[in-house]
């Protein structure tokens, strides 16, 4: 089975392994992982600040990089939630590109979904031993619908503990370019994520895309908290955490 | 109502250093959100209901021409007059008119929104009209001289202790701590404004095309007293509020309790049809129906017309993590949350409101929740674009994004700048590996540190990796 991995912008440049992370999953799970050199962003800070026609390019880019996998997977709700609900909104209008894109678009997933509802993984190679709390990033929840696949693979864990905190589905306030253009309001609602999540007392609070770690991270490491780690499901699952 | 939702991030930082503000809408969103979800898991299927709902809208929206006319030919036949108000403006100048047509000197007024687009209480009292509001938030808010923040629980900004403080001071009397005879006071002051007002003044939630009813959907019994006890009755809705049927109305009705307050039913749910009858032994002697176009029929066959679905529950702005840090007032006008920052930009003008669709992180909960399945942040995006479109956007992050698009497309180039960009970052990192400001994100760095980057992209060790 050929797996393209999209690496996400944010990965690529901020916490490369999550990417290896991912990639050391897919091949434990036993698929050929393919990962195209040229593959940049999936353009969703464009699409959601309202320049939908920037990012017909970058769509179409993703295309012809995908072609021939059988599976795309990214560490990340946010993309994978853009590219299979997004994409094909952008061309329409267009039937050629259309039948060729909507697919591709449908076999796009994120790779906890990927994981417990395509490759169906009995057992994972990471070893964390503590207790951890679970933030539900919001477009890989309400996109997508992941919420049971990241807890399900932690469970095949013995070591972990998951304690939830409150209002785990609630947005951590990061919204991409919203953390920039309302950085108070957006540094708020990282509060009381930070509050929910230090309440449960866990050593770690995970999920699933970056950019809600890093907006979280952020946020502690500022309130003075440098010891809740955060971390990426990827990193967890695969045993990586504690790596760059 | 002025609308001055052009300050939003201005309000919107005084909202979030309010200690009490922020106390009170904790309360609220404990009330609403967990009240909402523990009333929806009575019902078999949220999901089939939604859509059930949302068909009857759209049907309703669908011909809504056919259905207004119906509905008019329906309260005409059953007595009572109906006007069709272009502006707000016309509204207010058709309430006036049909006061000084009966010698109106006094107006009670059960909660209306509609009547808040109008700013019609300022055009009464222009007309000599004294007016009362009833709804106890409303009248709390007319003492305070403050605009509602939220579109079912109007005064939800107020903690108890400030409202005994405002009882105390305008009606000079004791001040009190208790909910109950706080009510009691108000109803007490209140009783007197039912009994002697020339006119009553409600809202609809819903009107009816086959029966001409107006339907109000309420917690307190001022609304069955404002449109029973004056001689004249005066109903103002926007067309958009009308359904077809009986049957239609009592699809809606399972949601907007259970959606707004978290109740299977509110305590008074009452259809209002026609003037009284011979042979009635109450009632108005006339009843008055404007129905208010404002903005509403230009969405009509537009991408946005979805919004012109909803019954007003708030479900939107209870569940958005914005609106619950903010509160209603930063939004500068009427409606405030998702579905208001869609309808502002809409009925108020694109440029009028430009940062309300931004002020939102698209993570979708108002529309998870929506009990007429408006897709909001679709909505959202999309006046976004349209701010794009008309070049309403800051020339900067204009070309930020196009540059960034077109860094994208062209991987050698996109990989250069990444791979100084990992460097710079690392390095500025220093020895705690944190970032405490960025040049040109202050918005980030202001309230967070920024997780520095090891130093080397995937790509470039990927590449590495593979050279081994």
């Amino acid at each position: 089975m050929r797996v393209g991995l999209f690496v996400t912008c944010l990965v690529d440049l901020m916490r490369p392994s999550i990417g290896f992370s991912a990639l050391k999953l897919l091949e434990h799970a036993g698929c050929r992982v393919v990962v195209p050199e040229t593959q940049t962003c999936c353009g969703q800070p464009a699409y959601n600040a309202g320049d939908a026609k920037a990012v017909r390019g970058l769509a179409l880019k993703f295309m012809e990089e995908f072609a021939g996998c059988d599976y795309v997977v990214a560490p990340s709700g946010s993309c994978a939630g853009m590219i299979r609900t997004h994409y094909p909104d952008l061309f329409r209008a267009e039937p050629e590109i259309l039948a060729e894109l909507e697919p591709l678009c449908r076999r796009t997933y994120e790779l906890t979904d990927f994981l417990v509802s395509v490759m169906k993984l009995e057992r994972v190679p990471g070893r964390f031993s503590g207790s951890l709390t679970y933030h539900d990033s919001c477009s890989g929840l309400r996109e997508l619908g992941i919420s049971r696949q990241p807890r399900a693979l932690l469970a095949k864990m013995p070591g972990v503990r998951l304690v939830e905190m409150r209002e785990s589905t609630t947005c951590c306030g990061f919204g991409g370019t919203f953390s920039l253009k309302f950085g108070d309001i957006s540094a708020r609602m990282a509060d009381h994520k930070c509050d929910h999540g230090e309440a449960t007392g866990a050593d770690a609070l995970a999920g699933g895309d970056l950019g809600c770690l890093l907006n979280i991270e952020g946020r502690l490491r500022r309130r003075g908290n440098h010891t809740t780690r955060v971390l990426h499901i990827a990193e967890l699952l695969a045993g990586e955490e504690g790596q760059d | 109502m002025e609308c001055s939702a052009g300050e939003f991030k201005h309000r919107a930082a005084q909202k979030l250093g309010d200690v009490k503000l922020q106390a009170a809408l904790r309360r609220l969103q404990d009330k609403f959100v967990d009240g909402r979800a523990a009333a929806l898991a009575e019902l078999d299927g949220f999901d089939s209901l939604a859509d059930a709902a949302a068909a009857v809208r759209e049907r309703a929206l669908a011909d809504l021409d056919g259905y207004l006319l119906r509905f008019e030919r329906e309260a005409i036949a059953r007595g009572a007059h109906v006007h069709w108000a272009e502006t707000g403006a016309d509204a207010n100048r058709i309430v006036v008119e049909i006061a000084a047509a009966h010698g109106v000197r006094t107006a009670a007024k059960s909660k209306s929104m509609v009547s808040e687009e109008c700013g019609l209480n300022h055009a009464l009292e222009q007309a000599g009209i004294r007016v009362t509001e009833t709804d106890l938030g409303e009248y709390i808010l007319q003492l305070a001289q403050e605009p509602p923040s939220h579109i079912v629980a109007p005064v939800v900004h107020k903690s108890k202790e400030e409202i005994s403080e405002l009882f105390h001071e305008k009606h000079h009397t004791p001040r009190k701590t208790d909910i109950a005879e706080l009510c009691r006071e108000a109803r007490e002051v209140l009783r007197p404004a039912f009994l002697g007002a020339d006119m009553g003044i409600s809202g609809a939630n819903f009107l009816v095309a086959e029966t001409g009813s107006a339907v109000i959907v309420t917690n307190e019994g001022n609304g069955r007293l404002v449109t029973t006890l004056p001689r004249v009755h005066v109903v103002i809705t926007g067309i958009e509020k009308v359904v077809p049927t009986l049957e239609d109305l009592a699809t809606l009705l399972r949601l907007l309790p259970r959606s707004a307050t978290g109740q299977a039913i509110t305590n008074y749910v009452s259809l209002l049809t026609g003037a009284k009858g011979e042979r009635d032994p109450d009632g108005p002697e006339q009843m008055h129906v404007i129905l208010l176009d404002n903005g509403r029929s230009r969405l009509l066959g537009d991408e946005l017309q979805s919004i012109l679905r909803c019954i007003r529950c708030g479900a939107c702005m209870n569940h958005c993590p914005v609106y619950q840090n903010v509160g209603g007032h930063a939004y500068g006008w009427v409606y405030p949350g998702p579905m208001g920052s869609v309808l502002t930009p809409a009925y108020q003008g694109l440029e009028n409101a430009l940062d309300l669709p931004h002020a939102c992180t698209m993570c979708g909960a108002c529309g998870a929740v929506c009990p007429v399945r408006i897709p909001l942040p679709d909505l959202l995006r999309r006046l976004r674009e349209r701010q794009t479109e008309r070049g309403l956007r800051p020339w900067r992050e204009r070309l930020a994004l196009r540059l960034w698009a077109w860094t994208a497309k062209r991987a050698t180039l996109y990989a250069v700048g990444t791979r100084a960009a990992a460097w710079l970052l690392a390095r500025a990192g220093g020895k705690d590996r944190l970032l405490h400001r960025l040049p040109g994100a202050a918005g980030w760095s202001a309230g967070r540190d920024m997780p520095a980057p090891p130093g080397r992209t995937f790509r470039d060790l990927y590449r590495e990796r593979g050279r081994r």
